[in-house]
């Protein structure tokens, strides 16, 4: 297919479905049908088994065009930027259709059930277990750092189905109705005031076997596309024009208000300012270069410099503007329905950043992942490796 | 949108240089352009710019040239800079050639895309874009001056000269061998890009075209500028690529010292920050061929970054070597004292960032 029949395949769509009139859910099911909602991914499971970098060109004439963002918007940022693209590399024909259309229209909200009190960085120790009962699996554990589970109607949930073998072989991928009566999501303050994370408390929650992605044990391999997934999804929230982010408002601040412009600031300011364009354009190539072909481990990187960046500027901002550095906006505990980096105040940012370095894979972890699986270097001395998990001393 | 990634002829390029550069310019004989027996790499120019074409890759096919772009000429500065090669590519191929063409000459140029010419513009490499450019004047004896750190002049059969005229900067030509004209090589932190002091004492030349030279001197400057960027590439990734493979091979402790994560992160942050100037010296590539409006700022945010990228690399690459990095055996040396004088070319790091400022409308105040 050209780009002139792409072209016209959107056309069509927008003829048919009033992009800014009809009902969002309604649009983003026939952009579905029409294979319109990732052009790369399977025939009849949202796509048409294009090249992946002809979803731009889908993306920016819906958007031209006013209509409603795939998924329901920023609310669903896991389940386009994590579940989909998982489920579509790991998932089965049937699975892809049973979950990618609503994931798309917005009816399902996901949520990530993936790290615990005991499993952060050394995410493969997981102890939530699922065990079989039947057609079904029963799911008993608890989960932590999970946003939008207030909102989720589903979740990608990663649970050990074999404790008697090491651990990266004991795991098996779900997806899990957090409608459940077994589901208990409480809301988990941060340091910011809000909380846009939970906990969340699995007991007995039934989840059928149709519902695994992957083999029984394969779990690992499956929670790996979507961590590759992850981390370009947050070192990508650099964005792809110039000065968006955090380095945006640095620079619409001090091109509007002279009188915060202190000469004994402005090289640092020009420094980050240049960082953050190096690194808009480390992420354009790097989706250049992700038109062929599945992700790898290289998003670790772009996600290491966005969180760096993202700190160095908030920390800078907060020094360009003493006097509201010096207050707060709003310390009242909250639950925001999507994750948001860089609104609010000066000091909301300074502190949000702070987590851009831990969530979906601390820096220190993402270093290791760079330097074993790209450049090749020894792993870790690993003493839990060979050992079952359940004999794993704790 | 700009294009990043390599095509399949800037592949074709890569090859073709590189082979040329592991047969003919190993680091022993890189090396001894810092001893009292320096070996001569005209041949290697010669082949260079000639056999494979590549001094006319900035020169269009009318006047002989490939007709190619700086996308190409970005890739054969990689590979100087993987091989510290000592070859005035940049001041020749690069400076001379875009200087003369942006002022209409059309006579120079073609000996030069052919190869059987090698010329020099006369600014010190530590001219950024836009500064004045002073040293030499006209009158009626001649060109009278001096330009001190000029790279590629002593190599040179022309002598690209801007000089102060009784209206304005002319450009005009010399022949290096020229009564009047004395080359003094200098000794200089990085011996692989000769560099010397340039002395007019009532030079007789031709002035290139009638128009004033500050917009072809500063145009030579800014494509420098880009096009060093990838240099400064090709440099970080030898220094980093040759420093992953000796932290896998070099043991201590019973372990080979890339296993230490002391070590691993280091590389990590290097195997990123490399990238990103990747990313930012094809941008600056990309851009200068294809004429785009972000040319100016592509080359500027290329400097900023990149050449700084090459000297921590080269850092790195010393330090992780320990004892042997330290070494005059070992080639790093050649890659740091390259990559430290490359940041000074075309003006630091600091100058790129106050030039973007104005652009990008930052100001200081």
């Amino acid at each position: 297919m050209s780009a002139a029949d792409l072209h016209a395949r959107v056309r069509t769509l927008l003829n048919e479905h009033d992009p800014v009139r009809s009902d969002p859910h309604d649009f983003l099911a026939a952009r579905f049908d029409a294979g319109l909602a990732w052009v790369h991914f399977p025939t009849g499971s949202g796509g048409l088994d294009l090249p992946r970098n002809y979803q731009s060109q889908v993306e920016n004439e819906l958007t031209a065009a006013g209509a409603p963002p795939g998924g329901g918007g920023a609310r669903n940022g896991i389940g386009m930027g994590m579940a989909a693209p998982t489920i579509a590399a790991c998932g089965t024909a049937e699975q892809q259709r049973k979950f990618l259309r609503p994931l798309f229209t917005g009816e399902h909200i996901y949520c990530q059930l993936f790290s615990e009190p005991g499993a952060g960085s050394d995410l493969a120790g997981v102890a939530t277990r699922a065990v079989r009962d039947g057609d079904n699996w029963i799911v008993n554990g608890q989960k932590v750092w999970t946003s939008s589970a207030q909102n989720a109607q589903r979740a990608i949930l990663v649970a050990r189905t074999d404790p008697t073998v090491p651990k990266h072989q004991g795991l098996t991928y779900f997806v899990c109705d957090m409608t459940d009566p077994g589901v208990d999501v409480r809301p988990l303050r941060q340091i910011t005031g809000e909380a846009e994370f939970n906990e969340v408390f699995l007991t007995d929650v039934r989840v059928p076997d149709a519902n695994r992605l992957g083999a029984e044990g394969g779990g690992w391999k499956v929670a790996t596309t979507t961590l590759n997934n992850e981390r370009v999804a947050i070192g990508s929230m650099a964005g792809g024009v110039r000065e968006t982010g955090t380095i945006g408002k640095v620079t619409e601040a001090w091109r509007s208000q002279p009188d915060i412009r202190d000469p004994a600031m402005h090289d640092e300011l020009m420094r980050l300012w240049v960082e953050a364009e190096v690194a808009r354009l480390t992420g354009l190539r790097l989706r250049q270069r992700l038109v062929a072909g599945q992700l790898g481990p290289e998003g670790a990187g772009l996600k290491v410099t966005f969180a760096r960046l993202a700190q160095a500027i908030s920390g800078f901002e907060i020094e360009l503007h003493p006097e509201e550095g010096l207050r707060y906006d709003d310390w009242t505990m909250r639950q925001p329905d999507s994750v948001d980096f860089i609104g609010r105040g000066t000091g909301y940012r300074y502190l949000r950043a702070k987590g851009n370095s831990i969530e979906g894979g601390t820096s220190e972890i993402l270093r290791n992942t760079i330097a074993e699986r790209i450049l090749g270097l020894p792993p870790e001395h690993r003493v839990d490796k060979e050992i079952a998990w359940k004999d794993l001393p704790r | 949108m700009s294009d990043l990634l390599y095509s399949d002829t800037e592949d074709a390029v890569r090859d073709s240089v590189r082979r040329l550069f592991a047969e003919r310019c190993p680091s022993e004989a890189v090396t001894s352009l810092y001893d009292a027996a320096p070996q001569n790499f005209s041949d290697v120019w010669h082949t260079l710019a000639a056999d494979l074409g590549m001094a006319g890759l900035l020169v269009p096919e009318d006047l002989g040239g490939a007709g190619a772009g700086a996308r190409e000429a970005a890739v054969v500065m990689e590979e100087i800079g993987r091989a510290v090669a000592p070859v005035p590519f940049l001041s020749s191929a690069v400076l001379a050639t875009v200087a003369l063409l942006h002022a209409g000459d059309t006579d120079t140029v073609r000996g030069l895309a052919a190869g059987s010419l090698t010329a020099a513009l006369t600014v010190s490499l530590s001219t950024a874009p836009g500064d004045a450019v002073t040293g030499v004047s006209t009158g009626a004896n001649g060109l009278t001056g001096r330009v001190t750190s000029v790279a590629g002049a002593n190599e040179a059969d022309v002598l690209v000269v801007p000089a102060a005229g009784p209206d304005g900067l002319e450009l005009h030509t010399v022949s290096r061998d020229a009564a009047g004209v004395e080359v003094s090589p200098a000794l200089t932190l990085d011996m692989t890009r000769p560099l010397a002091d340039v002395q007019f004492s009532g030079v007789a030349s031709s002035r290139v075209g009638t128009g004033f030279a500050e917009a072809a001197v500063a145009a030579a400057l800014e494509t420098g500028a880009a096009l060093l960027a990838s240099e400064q590439l090709g440099i970080a990734e030898w220094c980093f690529e040759t420093t992953v493979a000796y932290a896998k091979q070099r043991k201590q402790f019973g372990r080979a010292i890339g296993s230490y994560q002391a070590i691993k992160h280091r590389l990590a942050d290097l195997w990123i920050d490399v990238n990103a100037a990747g990313a930012a010296a094809r941008y600056a590539a990309d851009t200068r061929a294809s004429q785009d409006d972000d040319a100016t700022i592509g080359a500027a945010v290329a400097q900023a970054y990149c050449s700084g990228i090459a000297v921590r690399a080269a850092e790195e690459c010393v330090q992780l070597h320990g004892g042997i990095g330290m070494t005059w055996e070992y080639p790093a040396h050649l890659y740091l004292k390259r990559a430290k004088s490359d940041q000074l070319a075309f003006g630091t790091a600091y100058r790129h960032r106050a030039r973007l400022a104005e652009l990008v409308d930052l100001p200081v105040s």
